[in-house]
């Protein structure tokens, strides 16, 4: 089991988070186009090695935040809140 | 002495306590310290069990974990065991155990036969012939035929709670090098985990002759445990570690547990430090017949021989190419047996203080020589050698080298490199954090493995513990022949899964040459003891047949469970209610005492309705149209959304704009996902202008609190909203029907029921016995309504007094066909993954909201805005008899069948006299009057689209 440093609570057991998806996905405005927005949907790298993650601390603090993982070694380099 | 093979002293066994046990019906005697594996032997039996394909008889091979052939059905008290390993399984009183795999007893097997045929099935036999017309008419029947142990679906023994460990270091394996990297631990004040699968520590030690710091290693074993014991390290024995997982994480499987009704518990341990001290497997050597009964790991014969006094053959045959066999010669020699030595090696090659000790214990040593066949028809009767001369032997023990016990250290993502020279895997790359040690990094050498332990956990070199061991060399390269040069013998490699060389020859002459291909092709390691035994000469033999070096072809990935373990371990305490607790009412034994029937509706344990059978609910929906009903509404959601962004929060979430909603009234509305479907549905409660309770479906809570959660965290200031699930702090009743206010009047919460005061989707705050109380006017009947909430303690007072005032109980049987009767959806019945607020006819908010809210650009894709969605509509079917829930709509084009849509919902209306139902039907809100043809499991019944709301369309029964 993988364990996640959480900015607010330290490093706690890979249960205790919920992941979201891929970091940095903006929101489209409503002008966007049907390709922008399916982009924003649906496409994803899906890459092995460096991934930018965003997850939540679901049963321990409930924020949401950033995890610089690799998800071929599962090592993971840095963690940061997640800014609005 | 109890068995004939047993000698009359010796051994860790307790020969005051004797144990009666059976095999395959016979009754039998061991003693307490037996293993089932070291019982059975002592006892003469040597068929144990029938091969997987051939169904040729089988032995006992090894001590260890490593045990393909001695698989046994094990019941005792109320537990079984359908594959337990007669190597690892301590022997109880009363143990009655059977052969797994064969027709009758292991001794006499109906299927036997089989193996006359064996030239006829090689490996993928049946693959290739069972596939006209298809695999599937066949597949019972040849599972049946293999295959191992049967559960018995009347035995479920529970295991216990699993233990979670949080330490500095963890040992996984208490041989010497495990035993002295703990020391070393221990000594440094650091917390020690150690845990072995064997029932004492010492690993090697208990059975070979070592001297470490001038004692006896097994001495040396047992002062080492009092000094772990001292310095507060936890020891689990019996206890396999199964994987190595991410972030120096390790499972452990630990047996012979009191407390567990299965006898395991599942140990998850985190550690700083991870030491791998697994030692070694020894590897079988490749000669016709060798698997035979009574061919045997000579490392196993010694550990049966000093550990269990069983001494495994009178006429023993031992057959190496490395020095570790010839302890065994000797002490097999100064136990009684008549033993000969059988070296692959080369005379001069063999180290002289060998051959001197093997002369004067009366051994007979050939060298440069091969045992090329065991002879015998059920059990081994003798040997031929490679240069012709037969021996008579009721034993054969073998070596033909050791394999580092490199499983964790792979499923931690290690790669396994190749030394020609050791012939053996090696670790390879290292790994932060882990450490291999002992003979599974290929110390050999006592002293220098025991060096290794101390140095590996940060200890200093002169601390190490000083071994006096000779001098033996214990690595060899795999023998293997090509099939061209062993002919017609044959020799098996994987005894589980019955792979012979030949089976490996036939693969590589058919291209599998990869060796992951070569697994699946063959089976070969494939069986549940992963190939321990059998991989490196699996590899041997492929690289015989293809002219490639072993270190070319590579190793399958290692992947756990290390041993086989059961699927109840694995769930310990997460069974039924403890996995999925499900949600109960706090009113629940009031409405027990009202006769309620309950069913689970989305996680929450709801009364279905008050009443012997569910002829009440027709009663019930009588009593809500023409009476009142009070209806337990507390799973209903209510989630506090508080603070200045409350109304922009809401807004964001929600399809239905909420913030021009005024303080004291309510608004139904729907939250989409952001692909634009119906999430949920519910009404929104403005307390206050920064105060609102959100009321969703009981079921959608969680999914709706995370909602609000992700998007307050995506896009508002943290400050200026919070979102708060509130639902199980609250007990809501709801007051509903034609005489609902009078109930109401009766309750004495303060709140004036004046319409003009509190009109429909309006809400008051009164008291309830001393405590706060909110009432709401909404209506889910269609009926004049009142939800009142009170603090969750006092939900059984509030449904007693409303009883008393008059109303009915009404389950929720009853209100699902009110709803329907007025054409109000449950979100996931009558929407599905592609409903859209426009499917259900609610455009208002997709064709004015201009600002952000979720979802909002999915309501104009292409296929949003295409002709053909599927829309929600009311049916009326033509007959008596309600259109079943789930039929389709029938459309035929271009003479083939295709279906326009499906029945969600679908009642007998009391109040209406007939049928009812809901529906999502391509189209279907253009399709007014039109009749449809429905099937379902071939009946087809007829129906007419109609608008969603049978009853009351102006809705003035909400003010009667």
């Amino acid at each position: 089991m993988q364990q996640f440093p959480c900015p607010w609570c330290g490093l706690r057991a890979e249960n205790e988070f919920r992941y979201v998806g891929d970091a940095g996905v903006p929101r489209p405005a409503r002008a966007a186009s049907d390709a922008e927005w399916a982009h924003y949907l649906y496409f994803r790298t899906n890459s092995k090695g460096a991934a930018r993650e965003l997850w939540i601390h679901s049963t321990g603090c409930g924020r949401w935040f950033e995890l610089d993982r690799d998800t071929a070694t599962h090592d993971v380099a840095a963690t940061r809140p997640m800014v609005p | 002495m109890t068995g004939p093979r047993r000698l009359p002293e010796g051994g860790e066994i307790d020969r005051r306590q004797p144990l009666e046990f059976s095999f395959d019906g016979i009754s039998y005697r061991g003693f307490a310290g037996d293993t089932l594996a070291s019982a059975l032997l002592a006892n003469g039996v040597r068929i144990v069990g029938r091969s997987f394909k051939y169904h040729r008889p089988r032995g006992i091979l090894s001590a260890g974990p490593e045990e393909p052939n001695a698989i046994l059905d094990l019941r005792h008290g109320p537990r079984h065991d359908p594959n337990a390993r007669a190597t690892m399984e301590l022997l109880a009183d009363g143990m009655a155990l059977r052969s797994v795999h064969a027709r009758g007893t292991a001794a006499r097997d109906r299927l036997a036969f089989l193996d006359r045929f064996a030239r006829f099935i090689p490996a993928a036999f049946y693959y290739k012939t069972f596939m006209w017309p298809h695999w599937r008419l066949y597949e019972d029947r040849i599972r049946a035929m293999a295959g191992l142990g049967q559960l018995d679906p009347a035995s479920s023994a529970h295991s216990a709670a699993h233990h979670h460990h949080d330490t500095d270091l963890c040992v996984i394996g208490a041989g010497p090098a495990g035993l002295a990297a703990a020391l070393a631990g221990v000594r440094q004040g650091r917390r020690v985990l150690l845990v072995d699968e064997g029932t004492a520590l010492g690993g090697s030690l208990l059975a070979r002759a070592a001297e470490i710091d001038g004692r006896a290693g097994r001495d040396w074993a047992a002062d080492c445990q009092r000094q772990l014991s001292d310095g507060g390290a936890r020891v689990l024995t019996q206890a396999t570690a199964i994987g190595l997982y991410d972030h120096l994480s390790a499972v452990v499987v630990e047996k012979g547990v009191a407390a567990s009704a299965n006898g395991e518990r599942i140990h998850l341990i985190r550690a700083k430090q991870m030491v791998i001290a697994t030692g070694a497997i020894e590897r079988p050597m490749l000669f016709a017949n060798n698997d035979l009964p009574g061919v045997m790991l000579a490392g196993a014969a010694l550990t049966y021989l000093r550990r269990y006094a069983v001494r495994a053959g009178a006429e023993a045959v031992i057959a190496t190419n490395n020095d570790s066999a010839y302890e065994l010669a000797v002490a097999l020699r100064a136990a009684g047996s008549a033993v000969r030595i059988i070296d692959a090696r080369p005379e001069r090659e063999l180290p002289a203080w060998q051959r001197d000790r093997i002369r004067v214990s009366g051994a007979t040593l050939h060298a440069g020589v091969t045992v090329a066949a065991a002879l015998g028809r059920n059990v081994v009767e003798g040997v031929r050698l490679s240069d012709g001369t037969q021996f008579p032997a009721d034993l054969v023990a073998q070596t033909g080298g050791w394999t580092p016990s490199l499983h964790l250290y792979c499923h931690a993502k290690g790669r396994p490199l190749w030394n020609a020279e050791e012939g053996a895997f090696l670790p390879g790359t290292d790994l932060p954090g882990i450490a291999v040690i002992g003979a599974a990094s290929g110390a050999w050498a006592l002293d220098r493995a025991l060096q290794q332990a101390t140095l590996s956990v940060g200890g200093n070199a002169g601390d190490a513990s000083k071994a006096s061991a000779p001098d033996e060399r214990w690595t060899a390269r795999p023998l293997a022949a090509s099939q061209a040069q062993s002919g017609k013998a044959r020799i098996w490699v994987d005894l589980q899964n019955d792979v012979t060389s030949k089976d490996i020859a036939l693969a590589a002459r058919e291209n599998f040459v990869s060796v992951e291909h070569l697994k699946r092709y063959t089976t070969l390691g494939m069986a549940t003891d992963q190939g321990k035994t059998s991989n490196i000469n699996g590899l041997a033999v492929l690289s015989a047949e293809t002219g490639r070096d072993i270190g070319a072809i590579g190793v399958t990935t290692f992947r756990p469970p290390y041993v086989p373990v059961s699927m109840a371990s694995v769930s310990g305490l997460e069974r039924g209610e403890l996995q999925v607790p499900i949600r109960r009412l706090a009113a629940e034994n009031v409405h027990r005492q009202e006769g309620a029937q309950f069913r689970d509706y989305g996680g929450t344990l709801r009364p279905a309705w008050y009443g012997a059978d569910r002829t009440v609910v027709a009663q019930e929906c009588l009593a809500a149209r023409n009476e009142v009903v009070v209806m337990d509404a507390s799973s209903l959601g209510k989630i506090e959304v508080i603070g200045p962004a409350a109304a922009a929060l809401l807004d964001f979430v929600y399809y239905t704009p909420m913030s021009g909603l005024k303080p004291g009234r309510l608004r139904y509305g729907l939250s989409l996902t952001e692909t634009g479907l119906v999430a949920d549905d519910g009404v929104v409660l403005r307390l206050a202008p920064e105060n609102f309770v959100v009321s969703c479906s009981s079921s959608h809570v969680a999914a709706m609190v995370a909602q609000f959660e992700a998007w307050r965290q995506d896009h508002f200031d943290l400050d200026s909203v919070f979102v708060h699930d509130a639902t199980p702090h609250w007990a809501t009743m709801a007051i509903s029907g034609p005489k609902a206010k009078a109930v109401m009047a009766s309750l004495g919460l303060g709140i004036d029921l004046d319409d003009g005061k509190l009109p429909h989707m309006a809400a008051a705050a009164g008291r309830f016995a001393g405590r706060p109380a909110r009432v709401a006017r909404v209506s889910f009947t269609g009926e004049r309504s009142y939800e009142i909430s009170v603090p969750a303690g006092l939900a059984a007072d509030l449904w007693g007094q409303a009883r008393a005032a008059g109303a009915k109980p009404l389950g929720i049987e009853a209100l699902n066909i009110l709803r329907a009767e007025k054409g109000y959806i449950y979100v996931g019945q009558d929407t599905d993954g592609e409903t859209m607020p426009q499917d259900l006819g609610m455009t208002g908010p997709r064709d004015k909201r201009q600002e952000a809210y979720v979802g909002d650009r999915s309501l104009f894709t292409p296929a949003a805005q295409a002709t053909g969605r599927k829309q929600l509509v009311g049916l009326a079917a033509s007959g008596r008899d309600p259109l079943p829930a789930g039929a389709n709509a029938i459309a035929i084009s271009a003479g083939r069948k295709h279906s326009l849509g499906y029945v969600t919902s679908s009642y007998v209306s009391p109040v209406l006299g007939g049928p009812i139902a809901l529906a999502l039907i391509e189209d279907g809100l253009s399709r007014m009057g039109e009749t449809l043809s429905f099937e379902h499991l071939g009946q087809v019944s007829e129906g007419r689209i109609v608008p969603t709301c049978f009853l009351d369309p102006e809705g003035a029964r909400l003010h009667v």
